[in-house]
């Protein structure tokens, strides 16, 4: 009998890809574990192996192929008898990758006011993906500046977990682009105290779920000893990494801590969307004389957005920003969420419900007067994160709305954020978990008195 | 044993040599993991399941040999390579392969994945996704045994990445000063992810990394089930004695990547095939039954019919069996 081979997936990301080469030919025989043929994921080129024995039939996709979509059948193999029944000739499932993820947000944002005033008009703008952005910001500021640096886990040889680093140790070796072993708390320390003595350190974590190890590090060492040194010593250190829900990692892997951080005294906590954000606000981390937690989306590393073409683009810590104007109703998010509200403003416009977005980008300290300037316009507030939804960024956003602006509001504040518990990893309750474009409308029009 | 501190003679050496019917059992607990990992990341390759993805294949030998070496009522804990370590603690296929795609069936109901697995009836307390963390628990677990003197030694597995966390070591410090029945195996297969042995290790030689805190160590060849075992039920033996805790690298080695998504290029493709052809624990315990005339080539390729039949109906089950409830969602946070 013969079954169908099928492209895989070989990324928690990857859709298509292209097949490299085929490393068998037709009527070779196979065992498990030979190799079959390269693939080229969204990330790098994967060396594919065989599962089931017997021998390659016809090679349905020719070597060269490019979008090859993930479980379209590749080749034929005849097994010797009906034992080896392949699960791949059960059925081609739906595939479990990304698209709840992929929320389209690159429509609206022409008409956004995503340009900064500090970029003079006519600058050209070049579309790059956020990975780069968050490179290039690195790259020039360690061109600018000797004492900058950037160690953590598989950052150098590796080129980073995620590729954030690519091409870094090429240029600048291995006394500056430092691969360290897996030892969180250890190297946190270790760039603390090169903090201290003056170096500019950019510690980055695979995640900021292993920055945990790390935390006290970060909290009693890096955010503390400014003011208990009053004054003398500093820490100019930048940790990054991408936070927050990845795809299908469970618990222990998917979490956004943008609240524990921003609640400490003695830290900067940024937390961006856009690749211009990105690259800019890294660059004023970087030159910060203090610590800065820079919180990243795995996610949103691959998408492209326009960042301008200038020679040294650093943006204001501490600035939100409006994204974009309405009358009815204020959204409020950062990172990932601010692709949630981009989609949910299309939807309730065509609902005739007018929408203004705020990017907080910066999460401490947190601009809120430009959130209650807007308020004071539409007089309604939702919140919206991927977080936990107590003691989060979405309540200090409403606390301080109600303190400062009470008399505006036409209803109570809304919050939409994760749900209240550990993330799980079945693919229908990590969706049930997260907040959904359809939840954000829901509370606008909630708000807006709207059904 | 590489530490004189271990002592020898003290009846370690009377144990009888584990019958044909034993080896068979390693034999063919060591390719159900092969086929077991091969068909998951299979159903990854077909996004069934998702996530993280790390697969056993190649270090076999490993988990076999200490979980045969094991008592009832012993525990093990592990990191997140660790379907292998489920199936040789005598977890279900099913059970392991169904919490993989995220469905109810799963030992987690589906709500840990592939690095969070759990199953209190074979004593497995996981399943942990940040590197180094299991160790102190498994300590831990340690500890309760002597507090409650039951008997039992807890088996904490960490990869040599994991051994150079701190916390490592602050276990070591406390197993050894309060004497708990608790036993390291630091699985050595030579790649931190990425990174190299050599490249992230001042002292690589792992089983000598209790010496500070007088933790006896030893090296043993994790590709060789037999010598396996053998080190296992003798430091197992030396821990349950009251002896305090123990330290076994296995050096062994790893043949995918790290997980499902890394390309693996910090090494050769020859370097894989090299030790696949040279010392592959499976091709060469299988031959060595033959040349003992304990198998024949015909009982290995109906044990690997078995156990193809096994898998295959695990990923049955797994792709049909539903998700969680919504409502599962809300349970198990609390008590």
């Amino acid at each position: 009998m013969s079954t169908q081979i099928l492209m895989p997936a070989l990324s928690p990301t990857m859709e298509e890809g292209k097949l490299a080469k085929w490393l068998v030919k037709e009527g070779d025989e196979v065992h498990s574990g030979d190799l079959l043929a390269e693939i080229e994921t969204d990330k790098a080129t994967m060396e594919f192996e065989a599962v089931d024995e017997g021998r390659i039939g016809k090679l349905l996709v020719a070597e060269g192929t490019e979008g090859v979509k993930v479980n379209a059948p590749i080749a034929e193999l005849i097994t010797e008898d009906g034992d080896a029944k392949a699960v791949a000739a059960v059925r081609a499932p739906e595939p479990a990758t990304a698209p709840k993820h992929e929320v389209t947000a690159s429509a609206p944002i022409a008409k956004l006011a995503l340009i900064e005033p500090q970029v003079p008009d006519g600058t050209e703008m070049v579309t790059i993906t956020v990975r780069e952005a968050l490179r290039d910001a690195m790259a020039e500021e360690m061109r600018r500046d000797a004492d900058v640096f950037l160690m953590g886990e598989e950052v150098a040889q590796y080129q980073g977990a995620y590729k954030i680093s690519q091409g870094l140790l090429e240029e600048f070796g291995p006394k500056r682009v430092i691969d360290t072993p897996i030892t969180e708390q250890g190297f946190t320390g270790i760039g603390v105290g090169a903090g201290f003595a003056g170096l500019k350190p950019i510690i980055e974590f695979m995640t900021w779920n292993f920055a945990m190890q790390a935390i006290d590090q970060i909290i009693n060492s890096a955010a503390k000893t400014r003011y208990m040194s009053g004054g003398q010593m500093g820490c100019p250190i930048v940790f990054r990494g991408p936070n927050g829900p990845a795809a299908r990692v469970a618990a222990q892997h998917s979490q956004d801590y943008s609240a524990w951080y921003a609640r400490v005294p003695g830290l900067k906590v940024i937390a961006p969307y856009f690749a211009a954000d990105a690259k800019g606000l890294l660059k004023a981390a970087i030159r910060d004389p203090n610590p800065v937690i820079f919180l990243e989306n795995e996610i949103v590393y691959g998408k492209s957005f326009p960042v301008p073409k200038l020679d040294d683009f650093v943006l204001p810590i501490g600035k939100a920003r409006v994204i974009r104007t309405g009358k009815d109703v204020t959204l409020v998010s950062y990172s990932f969420g601010v692709a949630l509200i981009l989609e949910a403003a299309e939807a309730l416009a065509k609902d005739g419900i007018d929408a203004e977005l705020i990017d907080l980008r910066t999460l401490r300290p947190l601009d809120i007067d430009t959130v209650v300037a807007s308020v004071q316009k539409t007089n309604r507030l939702v919140t919206v994160e991927q977080d936990w939804p107590i003691c989060s960024i979405g309540s200090e956003v409403c606390a301080q709305v109600v303190e400062k602006a009470f008399d505006y509001l036409d209803a109570p504040p809304a919050k939409v954020a994760g749900k209240d518990v550990p993330m799980p990893y079945a693919h229908n309750l990590e969706k049930l978990a997260l907040p959904t474009v359809e939840d954000v409308v829901a509370a606008a029009k909630a708000v807006c008195y709207r059904s | 044993m590489s530490d004189p501190s271990v002592a020898e003679g003290d009846g370690v050496n009377t144990m009888p040599a584990p019958s044909s019917a034993t080896l068979k059992k390693f034999y063919h607990d060591m390719l159900l993991i092969r086929r077991f990992e091969e068909r998951a990341g299979q159903l990854y390759g077909m996004g069934l399941i998702g996530g993280f993805c790390h697969l056993y294949i190649g270090q076999e030998a490993v988990v076999v040999g200490m979980q045969n070496a094991l008592l009832p009522g012993d525990q093990v804990i592990t990191a997140y390579r660790d379907h292998g370590h489920m199936l040789a603690s005598g977890m279900d296929p099913k059970g392991v392969m169904a919490e993989l795609t995220g469905r109810a069936a799963g030992y987690s109901k589906g709500k840990g994945g592939s690095m969070h697995m759990f199953s209190a009836e074979k004593h497995f307390y996981g399943g942990h996704g940040i590197v180094g963390a299991q160790v102190p628990l498994g300590t831990g677990i340690a500890f309760a045994n002597k507090y409650r003197e039951n008997g039992a030694v807890c088996l904490a597995y960490m990869g040599e990445g994991a051994a150079n966390q701190g916390q490592v070591y602050e276990s070591f410090n406390m197993a050894e000063l309060w004497g708990l029945p608790v036993l390291y195996i630091v699985e050595n297969n030579k790649y931190a992810m990425g990174t190299s042995v050599e490249r992230a290790s001042a002292q690589p030689k792992f089983y000598k990394r209790g010496d500070s805190f007088n933790v006896p160590g030893e090296e043993v060849d994790g590709m060789n089930v037999e010598a396996v075992f053998e080190a296992g039920r003798k430091a197992l033996e030396f821990v349950r004695g009251g002896g305090g805790p123990m330290i076994l690298e296995m050096k062994t080695y790893r043949y995918r990547g790290h997980s499902m998504s890394d390309p693996a290029k910090y090494r050769t493709r020859d370097e894989v095939q090299s030790i696949r052809d040279r010392k592959d624990p499976i091709d060469q315990f299988g031959k060595k039954l033959v040349d003992r005339s304990m198998a024949s080539e015909a009982d290995l390729k109906t044990i690997d019919k078995e156990i193809r039949l096994i898998v295959n109906e695990a990923a049955e089950f797994a792709i049909e069996a539903p998700e969680p409830e919504a409502s599962e969602l809300y349970t198990d946070v609390l008590a």
